[in-house]
Order: structure tokens, then C-alpha cells, then sequence
């Protein structure tokens, strides 16, 4: 009787179950100061390959700049979606969280939004830079930063499905790739030609708004694949 | 109203299904395609714009749109296994999968064929084209993560779960292409939509569809045949099988 009644579960609010996990991830990249650094690496030297492949016009380079900017975005975000589930996979801990009496979705949630926070944010940081590198026009820095705000988010959690579907394979990287990259298409044709819009100095709201849709749409409706995926790679 | 489905959720008599429906789809595809083929390829007028290159047609259009129609297929099927745990649904994903794929290459590759003496060119970066690109990489990537688990089980409810992703991306991906490439191009092929066609080229179209959804229908059950023993090979109703019909 004693034993049973002092074993209350603690049951977490759903925020503070969130802030929880996202802590945790946070703290685990900044101590691993490389899961920051090398995708951002990535990202800035496959952007500077791209003048030495061309040829350094400016006019060429400003033309086919945004296309670049995003394209190399994408392979970093892909570079550095294998840590968002594979350490806590391998050491357990990942299977701890699917087991908690706290929704999967909260759980994937949060771990999603650190790995943005961690990849993506320093991505949008660094893109003026590469932007003043590839002679973009000044009209377009703005569409450029707005869609790589509601654009990287997308990429993460989209991502993240095709994370959860490997992580239990050996050789899970290549497979990535085929899985997510065709699922990247929307967001990388909607965020050009906003950026191109917005170098013609036309309103490139359209675009924009149907980025933020993808976004809504994504965070709202990944985390419940994703769950779905783990349920299934942790069998 | 739905109790006549669910002696099927027994792999046994889904197989007795599957070898009862084969010879059907085989027989009637084969009856089909061999009318409308012949009639396609011999009889029917040639196109007074693009002469006799427009017989492509009978094959590129039934399997462009039968390759939407099996991936849709193949989700749904997939989005039922999940809901109500069928390990059938998982051994169908995985039937269906290279199916779809071959019907989708089938499509590109006789588009580019048409493509060459229409429009003068193998490849345009074309709404439809890019998007049916995007298809078969799709499937692909459903038939890839199928193969990569050493579990089979395991392996289909992971394909499953990607193919139902697929699906609600498919529409996004067709719209986001169709709006991307309006800047660059418009008319040519999207005449083929709504085929402003006589009858006699008409009626010979439908023989080819139907026949190739029987074709469809018979690859399918097939491969779906195949899958259920090679996931029940433990089974004692499959070793009485391997008895009766390997003593033949």
C-alpha cells in the first residue's frame, strides 16, 4: 500500500514538457560546438564554389544567386538533419521519450524546433553576407531573409519525417536524401521566385503567402508523421 | 455492410482471391490491349498536324494517368494499414510500389519519344514534365526505404508512412510547378488536357485505358501474390501449398 500510493506519476504540462526537451537539445549543441558549426562551413563554401565554377559577372551571379543561396541551404539543412534523432536513438534515450506519458507530438515538436534554432537560424544569419558575395540586389535582401525565415522551418520539419523513417537503418544518409529532397521541391520554387519578384521590384506577397502556408501546414502536420515514423523505427 | 471484407484480412484466402482474380485481368488485359493496340497503330486516321508520331498517345496518356492513379491507390491503401493495423496493406505498398514507378517511367520515356519530333526536343522543363519527374522520384523513394529494412513488416509501414507524405505533397508539388513555370512557358502541351479528339480516335483510346488497367490490375495482383507467401513462408497453409503444387 505504501509502495503503490508513493509512486505518483508526475504528469508534465504540455509547455513545460516543451521547454524541457528543447533545453536538453540546446544544451547538447552547444556542447558539441561542430553540430553548429559544420553545417554552417558547408553552407558558406558550396555558396563561394559557385563564383570559381561560373565565372565571377556580377550580372550572371546576381541572376542566379537566390537559386544557389536556397539550393545550398537545402543540402546543409539535409547535412545536418541526421543529428536530430540519431544520438538519442543509439543511446536509448529516444525510446525513453516516445515511452513518457507526454504526447509524441510535443516531444518531436520541441526536439524539431531546437534543431531549427541550432541549423537554421545561423543559416538566416549568414545569408546578407553571401548575398553581398553574389551581387543580389538591394531590393531583394528582404524577400530573401523572409523566406529563409519561414522557409529553413519547413525544410526542418519536413526533414525531420524522412530522419524518423532511417534512423533505425545502417546506412540511412543516401536514403535521406532520395526521401526528402523531392519533398523540398515547393518551398525551394516558391522562395526563388519570391526573391526574383522582389528583384524586379514587383509585390511578392503571393509567394511569401503560400511559404507561410507551408509552414502552418508543416507544423502542424509533420510532428504527427514523424511520431507515426518513430513508432515504427523503434518498433 | 462491410462484413464481406473481412475473411480477407487472412492472408490465405486474400491469396485464393488474388489466383482467382489473376487469369481474369490477365485474359481480358490481353484481349483489350490486342484490340486497341492493333487498332491504334493500324487503323485509326493519322493526326493532320502530327501525322502518324500521335499514335504514341495510346500508350503515354493511359500510363500517365494510371501512374497518379496507383500512387493515390497505394496510399490510400497505406493510410488503412495504419489506421487499422493490416499487415496485408503493408505487403500491398510494397506490390505496388514498382509498379507504379515502371508506369511513370513508361510515361516519361514515351513523352520524350513524342516529344522529339512535336516539339523538336527530348526534355522541357514543363510543369507536367517536372511534376511526373517528381512522381518517380517519389516512388522510388517509397521502394528504396521498403528494401532498406532488414524487416519486412517494418520495412512496408515505413514505405507506408512515406507514401501518404507523398500524397499530400502531390498536389503542392503539381501547383508550385505549374505556377513556377508560367513565367517561362505556356500552350503546347496543354492541349493534350482536354483532347479535342473525333470519336474514331476516341474509342480506341478507352479500348487502350481499360486494357491497360487490367494489365495494371494483373502485374499487381502478381506481385501482391508473391509478397503474401514470401511474408508467410512459416506458415502452415504455404508448406501444404509448396506440397501440393511443387508435387505438379
Amino acid at each position: 500500500m505504501t509502495n503503490s500510493s508513493s509512486f505518483t506519476p508526475t504528469t508534465l504540462s504540455y509547455r513545460r514538457a516543451f521547454a524541457l526537451v528543447f533545453r536538453r537539445d540546446l544544451t547538447i549543441a552547444l556542447r558539441h560546438k561542430d553540430d553548429i558549426f559544420n553545417p554552417l562551413l558547408f553552407f558558406i563554401i558550396v555558396v563561394t564554389l559557385f563564383p570559381l565554377g561560373i565565372g565571377p559577372e556580377s550580372n550572371m551571379l546576381a541572376r542566379i544567386g537566390p537559386g544557389i543561396i536556397w539550393v545550398a541551404a537545402l543540402l546543409a539543412t539535409l547535412l545536418s538533419l541526421d543529428r536530430l534523432f540519431k544520438n538519442d536513438y543509439a543511446d536509448g534515450s529516444l525510446e525513453q521519450l516516445l515511452l513518457s506519458p507526454c504526447p509524441t507530438f510535443i516531444i518531436v515538436f520541441a526536439k524539431i524546433t531546437a534543431h531549427w534554432v541550432i541549423t537554421g537560424l545561423p543559416l538566416i544569419l549568414v545569408s546578407p553576407l553571401l548575398a553581398l558575395l553574389l551581387f543580389l540586389p538591394d531590393n531583394s535582401y528582404g524577400a530573401l531573409l523572409l523566406t529563409l525565415l519561414l522557409g529553413t522551418p519547413v525544410l526542418s520539419f519536413i526533414g525531420a519525417i524522412g530522419v524518423a523513417l532511417t534512423v533505425g537503418i545502417k546506412k540511412g544518409g543516401v536514403l535521406l536524401s532520395l526521401l526528402v529532397l523531392p519533398l523540398y521541391i515547393p518551398v525551394l520554387i516558391f522562395a526563388t521566385s519570391a526573391i526574383d519578384t522582389a528583384a524586379m521590384n514587383l509585390p511578392y506577397s503571393g509567394q511569401i503567402a503560400i511559404i507561410a502556408a507551408l509552414f502552418v501546414g508543416s507544423i502542424t502536420l509533420a510532428p504527427i508523421a514523424v511520431s507515426a515514423a518513430l513508432k515504427v523505427s523503434t518498433n | 455492410m462491410w462484413k464481406w471484407l473481412h475473411p480477407y484480412a487472412n492472408p490465405e484466402k486474400t491469396y485464393q482471391l488474388t489466383s482467382k482474380l489473376i487469369p481474369w485481368f490477365g485474359y481480358i488485359a490481353l484481349i483489350l490491349l490486342s484490340i486497341g493496340m492493333t487498332w491504334a497503330l493500324l487503323f485509326v486516321p493519322p493526326d493532320y498536324q502530327q501525322g502518324n508520331s500521335f499514335r504514341i498517345f495510346y500508350i503515354h496518356v493511359p500510363s500517365a494517368i494510371l501512374s497518379l492513379s496507383v500512387y493515390v491507390t497505394m496510399a490510400t491503401i497505406a493510410f488503412c494499414g495504419l489506421v487499422w493495423q493490416l499487415r496485408l496493406a503493408e505487403a500491398s505498398v510494397a506490390a505496388i510500389a514498382p509498379v507504379g514507378a515502371v508506369l511513370t517511367a513508361v510515361a516519361l520515356i514515351t513523352g520524350a519519344a513524342w516529344g522529339k519530333p512535336t516539339w523538336g526536343t527530348w526534355w522541357v522543363w514543363d510543369a507536367r514534365l517536372t511534376s511526373q519527374l517528381i512522381q518517380l522520384f517519389l516512388y522510388l523513394g517509397v521502394i528504396a526505404l521498403n528494401n532498406a529494412f532488414e524487416d519486412k513488416s517494418q520495412g512496408g509501414k515505413a514505405a507506408g508512412i512515406l507514401a501518404i507524405v507523398g500524397v499530400v505533397n502531390v498536389p503542392i508539388i503539381k501547383y508550385s510547378v505549374e505556377w513556377w513555370n508560367t513565367l517561362h512557358q505556356g500552350q503546347t502541351v496543354t492541349q493534350m488536357g482536354k483532347p479535342a479528339m473525333t470519336m474514331d480516335m476516341y474509342v480506341p483510346f478507352v479500348v487502350c485505358f481499360f486494357g491497360m488497367v487490367c494489365l495494371i490490375g494483373w502485374l499487381i495482383c502478381i506481385r501482391f501474390r508473391t509478397e503474401i507467401l514470401s511474408r508467410n513462408v512459416t506458415r502452415p497453409w504455404v508448406r501444404e501449398l509448396v506440397k501440393t503444387v511443387g508435387a505438379k
